[in-house]
């Protein structure tokens, strides 16, 4: 990979969170597909195991009221924003306690507290979005940014490229995040896109990006610090692509024919996200090897707990099949 | 030879305009491709070239003239040797200004039914004011725009142009680049970029130069736009309208002449609106903007320039999803909305002198329908006939007859016949155009068959 490494120093107590961050990721992840093959999950369920550090590095560089809107690979960016579990896994369960009172699913949450915009099922529909997120703070004079993420399959959307044009005719504060698990569903990145550098197609409308390590998050971080500093800064959007790595299907019915099992045993050992920050917390003494089983533990608790509750949950009232399609004036 | 000079049609619905000023005088050499004219369209103000050389022999129609129709002699142009004389039997143009084609009248042969106009209900003392529905829609912009920073209109050609259609005239005077901004041409993009900005809290206004280009953008407008508030459980939805001229204009063949208003009327989320007049244009897209929900506002070329009266009111608003009775009658029921109303009215109009008594119904809302409307007229009449330009299959008119079958099937005494645009795309021939339209003759025989004349 040709991305940049990280160098920022980072304490102890950012490191920790990082970890904390994505193992809650990773082990919801797999709870949800557990659930999934119970039944208790239905129809697409896209799990983000293995890009967690694109998220938590880049939520790492947010601030409070900065805006996000993905795609409906989404339960890693609701969890990073600060989303509950238990809301995100009864919406997966489908059940009155979920963010969208079961109505959405697994790919169409939303939480305005946290300014997470969804959790769109069109590949590419949310880039406009994103950029439209930044318009509005734009025209309000907020200082806020907006992160629109979309994967290496939705870059050769053409609304992508309308909303690059715009942006950066308009100097729209928006971070473009192009999250390249070099799979558009099963179609490897050499077989659909015409250029090795995604981000580099930005160049073409004057918009600055670079290349990140996206199995790095410290990497992930540090980038995002300096595309959240441009976009505050008034100078326009800013395009991160982030090289990252898928290790489950692009959905739960993935038949995983278009790539070895070898290439993802190789990633998972010896690029992964996680294990990597397992390793400076232990190498740096920062931790002992009990601390990591009690954080361990802490985790598995929390999704076990969201888990319970989205089973517990009950099935939205028949009565809210009719609500929700209009808002009332006032 | 001298050539006479004709007033040309310098878009695809003029059919008159305003001599706004000449450049040339009677005796200047004129070359061709010289600008000699300033013309004034139902759209904008156009330099008008003159094709052949010669001396501007005799202008015939004075600057600042109006309603200057079409193909009238407006000067002629003299060739070399020819004098101002040679021309004398050049007839002054003015007998052809605002001449109305004679009216057809057949002889009565019924005791005509009387015509029950119903005015609108308005507070006593209402003065009303003559504007066209271009006018009205601008003002009802303006009027919001006033009250509600929140508001911004973004589109091709809304600002510095002044509106593809002249629709957005003044407002980037008004309000500035930041409120009225012009795309690029780009409309899945910049549909998705308002809907964003929807949800970040504005309420956007999306001009699309006509409902045509929309098709660029229909995903963002029914699975984001549309669907958000149900997906997202009630948290966020997208306050904003979607507003263009829809429908067939004049000769601009099948990509530009289509009406997509039963396609919007049928996404749950989505509000639809059509007006006809210049009052409901205004009072429909101001409660539309100020709407918590995606608005679909479908306008009409041809309507933009006709004129109707308008309450002169600070702040008129006509409600979403409430039909309108434009004449009540016991005989027969006519449902229509937007242009396919101007059919209605003339077939009112015939059915009365022959004795028949038309109660005339514009939806003006697609989404909701007001059906309650359309059921108590039928239960009067018995007998209902649709009218609307678009396509049959699937139809706004399908969806009537179902409701009256649903919901007043022991009172109707015929099927309901829809009147629709026929099931071809729009063909740029003049007859076949016509032909492939609605027509005032298709609604009286529809009429005649559900009364059995």
């Amino acid at each position: 990979m040709a991305a940049k490494k990280a160098k920022s120093n980072t304490s102890k107590d950012e490191l920790l969170h990082y970890y904390k961050e994505m193992l809650l990721i990773r082990r919801f992840e797999e709870k949800a597909g557990q659930l999934y093959g119970m039944g208790l999950i239905g129809g697409f369920c896209h799990l983000y195991i293995g890009q967690e550090a694109v998220v938590v590095g880049l939520e790492a560089a947010a601030e409070d009221g900065d805006k996000r809107v993905t795609s409906y690979r989404d339960h890693g960016h609701m969890l990073a924003c600060g989303m509950d579990p238990k809301g995100v896994m009864a919406e997966l369960t489908g059940r009155e306690g979920g963010y969208s009172k079961g109505k959405g699913g697994s790919m169409h949450m939303f939480s305005k507290e946290k300014h997470f915009y969804g959790g769109h099922g069109i590949v590419g529909a949310q880039v406009p979005i994103g950029a439209g997120l930044a318009f509005a703070d734009k025209y309000k004079g907020n200082g806020r940014v907006s992160f629109a993420y979309f994967g290496d399959g939705a870059a050769n959307q053409g609304q992508v490229y309308e909303t690059f044009n715009m942006a950066a005719l308009w100097d729209l504060p928006v971070i473009f995040v192009i999250e390249n698990n070099q799979y558009a569903m099963g179609t490897a990145q050499q077989r659909s896109t015409s250029s090795a550098e995604i981000w580099e197609r930005g160049k073409a409308f004057g918009i600055p990006g670079e290349a990140v390590d996206g199995m790095d998050v410290l990497a992930v971080r540090e980038a995002g610090e300096k595309a959240v500093a441009h976009c505050r800064s008034g100078k326009g959007p800013y395009i991160l692509e982030v090289k990252t790595y898928r290790y489950r299907g692009h959905s739960m019915s993935d038949p995983a024919k278009y790539r070895t099992r070898e290439e993802v045993q190789k990633m998972r050992e010896e690029r992964d996200c996680i294990d990597r920050v397992r390793d400076m917390l232990l190498t740096g003494k920062h931790v002992t090897d009990d601390e990591l089983k009690a954080i361990d533990k802490d985790i598995k608790a929390v999704v076990n707990e969201a888990a319970e509750f989205s089973k517990e949950s009950p099935e939205p009232a028949l009565s809210e099949l009719w609500t929700d399609i209009y808002a009332e004036a006032g | 030879m001298a050539t006479e000079i004709l007033m040309p049609a310098l878009s695809p619905t003029m059919e008159e305009g305003t001599l706004a000023k000449w450049l040339v005088k009677e005796g200047d050499t004129v070359a061709s491709g010289d600008i000699i004219a300033e013309i004034e369209t139902d759209k904008a103000t156009m330099e008008f070239e003159a094709v052949d050389e010669g001396t501007m022999g005799k202008i015939l129609v004075a600057e600042g003239s109006e309603g200057v129709k079409v193909n009238t002699p407006i000067a002629v142009l003299l060739e070399d040797g020819e004098s101002a004389d040679d021309i004398a039997d050049a007839k002054p143009a003015a007998a052809q200004i605002d001449s109305d084609e004679p009216a057809v009248s057949a002889p009565a042969a019924a005791v005509p039914a009387p015509v029950k106009v119903v005015e609108e209900a308005l507070p006593e003392g209402t003065k009303m004011k003559t504007q066209t529905v271009r006018e009205a829609l601008r003002d009802a912009m303006a009027e919001e725009m006033r009250i509600d920073e929140d508001v911004y209109l973004m589109g091709e050609e809304v600002a510095e142009y002044q509106g593809a259609y002249k629709v957005s005239q003044g407002l980037l005077d008004e309000f500035g680049a930041k409120r009225v901004i012009d795309t690029p041409i780009t409309e899945h993009g910049f549909t998705g970029i308002a809907v964003g900005a929807a949800f970040g809290g504005l309420k956007p206004i999306v001009e699309f130069m006509t409902f045509n280009f929309a098709m660029q953008a229909i995903d963002q407008i029914i699975n984001s736009a549309a669907k958000t508030l149900y997906m997202s459980g009630g948290q966020m939805g997208a306050p904003m309208v979607f507003r263009g001229p829809n429908g067939a204009a004049a000769r601009v063949g099948a990509q530009h002449s289509q009406d997509y208003a039963a396609w919007y009327a049928h996404i749950p989320g989505l509000k639809v609106v059509q007006p006809y007049s210049a009052a409901d244009a205004k009072g429909l897209l101001k409660s539309a903007i100020r709407d918590p929900n995606p608005v679909i506002f479908l306008e009409n070329e041809i309507l933009y320039g006709q004129t109707f009266d308008v309450p002169d009111l600070p702040d008129y608003t006509v409600p979403l999803g409430k039909a309108r009775i434009w004449r009540e009658g016991d005989d027969i029921t006519l449902v229509s909305f937007g242009i396919g109303m101007k059919y209605a009215l003339e077939a009112a109009d015939r059915l009365a002198e022959a004795g028949v008594s038309a109660e005339v119904i514009d939806l003006r809302s697609l989404r909701p329908l007001d059906t309650e409307t359309v059921i108590n007229s039928v239960m009067k009449t018995n007998r209902c006939v649709t009218i609307e330009e678009g396509f049959p299959v699937c139809s706004i008119g399908n969806h009537i007859s179902a409701v009256l079958m649903q919901q007043a099937f022991d009172y109707l005494d015929a099927p309901v016949i829809n009147c629709t645009g026929k099931d071809v795309p729009m063909p740029y021939a003049a007859n076949l155009e016509k032909l492939a339209l609605v027509t005032t003759d298709e609604v009286m025989d529809a009429a005649n068959s559900v009364l059995y004349r």
